[in-house]
């Protein structure tokens, strides 16, 4: 059977991780590419990069990280952050990259994700997306889950998907940082409107909280940041958890 | 030397770094002289059938593919590559492979349960069909990274399946021809040994 996958995130900064800082025992350790290679030892099944750098320079040192990072390890990187135009998925996937996600270029420019789509193949496009409940409603966020669009989160995902995303990241900002688990209401209703792989992303604490998502049907992978880079999971431990809960995983 | 067919098909960056990292010596190449003087050949690919199968005889290679084939050059496709190396395929339409193995790609859609998600993206595991010289340094039930919605069902040259509502041939073999649907290159330490055992093959 085809495993449920774990999918840690790494925010790059300047060629740093962010939050990466006691990320590996005493010792401070936020150079993306260790971490790259102590997340692979550990059986994650894939690896999210987002560029958080805005500026050309930060660009260059990302793309020098990327490549580093392509050539040493040897399972799926997705790339996201400032994913614009059709250059800069060519730019990403130069260094290494195997699917590109969008996000916010996707909010001003739906084109972007057909185009790519075409381009590239389904495969190689990620619609990522950050949801908020309004007033009963979920709402599409940009700029980082800064700024309510307005739009019908559920709507947008379900226009993404006929414009060709082949796989969705799930990002709830009420469940972020809560630690409380994922958020299975709205997971939920997007696993009823859509049939492409979901990476749900946001409210993970704790080794449960990854079960419990996965006995949701429709839930591919999960994905954390700082729950594995402070080491309160670790995802060797998590998959072991997940397989003696019954839960297919790759060990 | 390894050549790695290039025709404008997907980003060979991972599979020349996988390779690299292995020790062994590639060369990506769209050149018929560079194919000859190889030992090895890889035709690699993603994206869709049709675009992929007139690319690949845009370069003129397949006649020059057809012959080291025919002399006994190790030759193997990888992902949609595996798929070029059947007879036909019925990827939106029908269209034409290079013939080197008996078969057609047909849909998952109406093949496997509408519960399962098409495209299957994923880690699945392998089930050894046969023994196989790239099984060498792997074992069965090693979890290989798939991405694809057409396949080849189980025959006669599959040597090995992986189970998505119905046996999807992972590996298949016709002589020193071999393919595999998934992605080696993507496929942590178990991707790099097979790759390493066709390196020795």
């Amino acid at each position: 059977m085809i495993t449920k996958r774990i999918v840690p995130c790494l925010d790059i900064k300047d060629g740093q991780v962010v939050k990466g800082v006691n990320f590996k025992g005493v010792r401070a350790v936020a150079d993306p590419v260790e971490m790259a290679a102590f997340y692979n030892e550990s059986g994650a099944d894939e690896l999210v990069f987002y560029d958080i750098t805005a500026s050309i320079e930060g660009r260059k040192i990302f793309a020098d990280v990327l490549t580093s990072v392509a050539s040493q390890i040897f399972i799926p990187l997705t790339v996201g952050g400032g994913i614009n135009t059709i250059d800069d998925f060519d730019r990403v996937l130069k260094c290494g990259a195997d699917k590109v996600s969008v996000n916010s270029g996707a909010i001003r420019n739906p084109e972007l994700i057909g185009e790519a789509a075409k381009l590239y193949g389904d495969q190689c496009v990620v619609l990522s997306t950050d949801i908020k409940r309004v007033d009963g409603d979920f709402h599409l966020y940009t700029d980082g889950g800064r700024t309510d669009t307005g739009i019908d989160a559920i709507q947008w995902i379900v226009d993404g998907v006929a414009r060709g995303a082949g796989e969705l990241v799930i990002n709830s900002i009420d469940t972020d940082g809560v630690k409380e688990g994922f958020d299975l209401e709205l997971l939920d209703l997007v696993a009823s409107k859509v049939s492409v792989p979901i990476i749900a992303s946001g409210g993970a604490g704790k080794m449960e909280d990854f079960a419990e998502l996965f006995r949701h049907d429709g839930m591919d992978a999960g994905l954390a940041a700082s729950i594995f880079h402070f080491k309160e999971v670790n995802i060797g431990d998590l998959k072991k958890y997940l397989r003696s809960e019954g839960i297919e995983v790759r060990i | 030397m390894i050549a790695i067919i290039d025709y404008g098909v997907g980003n060979l960056f991972s599979l020349a770094s996988s390779l690299k990292y292995i020790g062994v010596e590639t060369l990506v190449t769209n050149k018929k002289e560079d194919i000859e003087a190889a030992d090895r050949i890889i035709l690699p690919g993603v994206g869709a059938f049709e675009d992929a199968s007139k690319k690949l005889y845009a370069t003129g290679l397949v006649d020059t593919l057809m012959e080291q084939a025919a002399a006994g050059k190790p030759l193997m496709g990888i992902c949609l590559g595996m798929q070029l190396l059947f007879e036909r395929s019925f990827e939106y339409g029908e269209f034409r492979g290079l013939g080197l193995v008996p078969g057609d790609i047909v849909p998952l859609e109406g093949d496997i349960s509408p519960d399962l998600k098409i495209p299957q993206i994923g880690w699945n595991s392998l089930k050894f069909e046969k023994d196989d010289p790239l099984f060498k340094y792997i074992k069965e039930g090693d979890y290989v990274y798939f991405v694809h919605g057409y396949y080849a069902r189980k025959g006669e040259y599959t040597a090995a399946t992986t189970s998505y509502g119905t046996d999807i041939t992972a590996v298949v073999r016709k002589g020193n021809v071999c393919g595999t649907q998934f992605h080696p290159e993507k496929s942590g330490s178990a991707g790099l040994n097979i790759l390493r055992a066709f390196s020795e093959q």
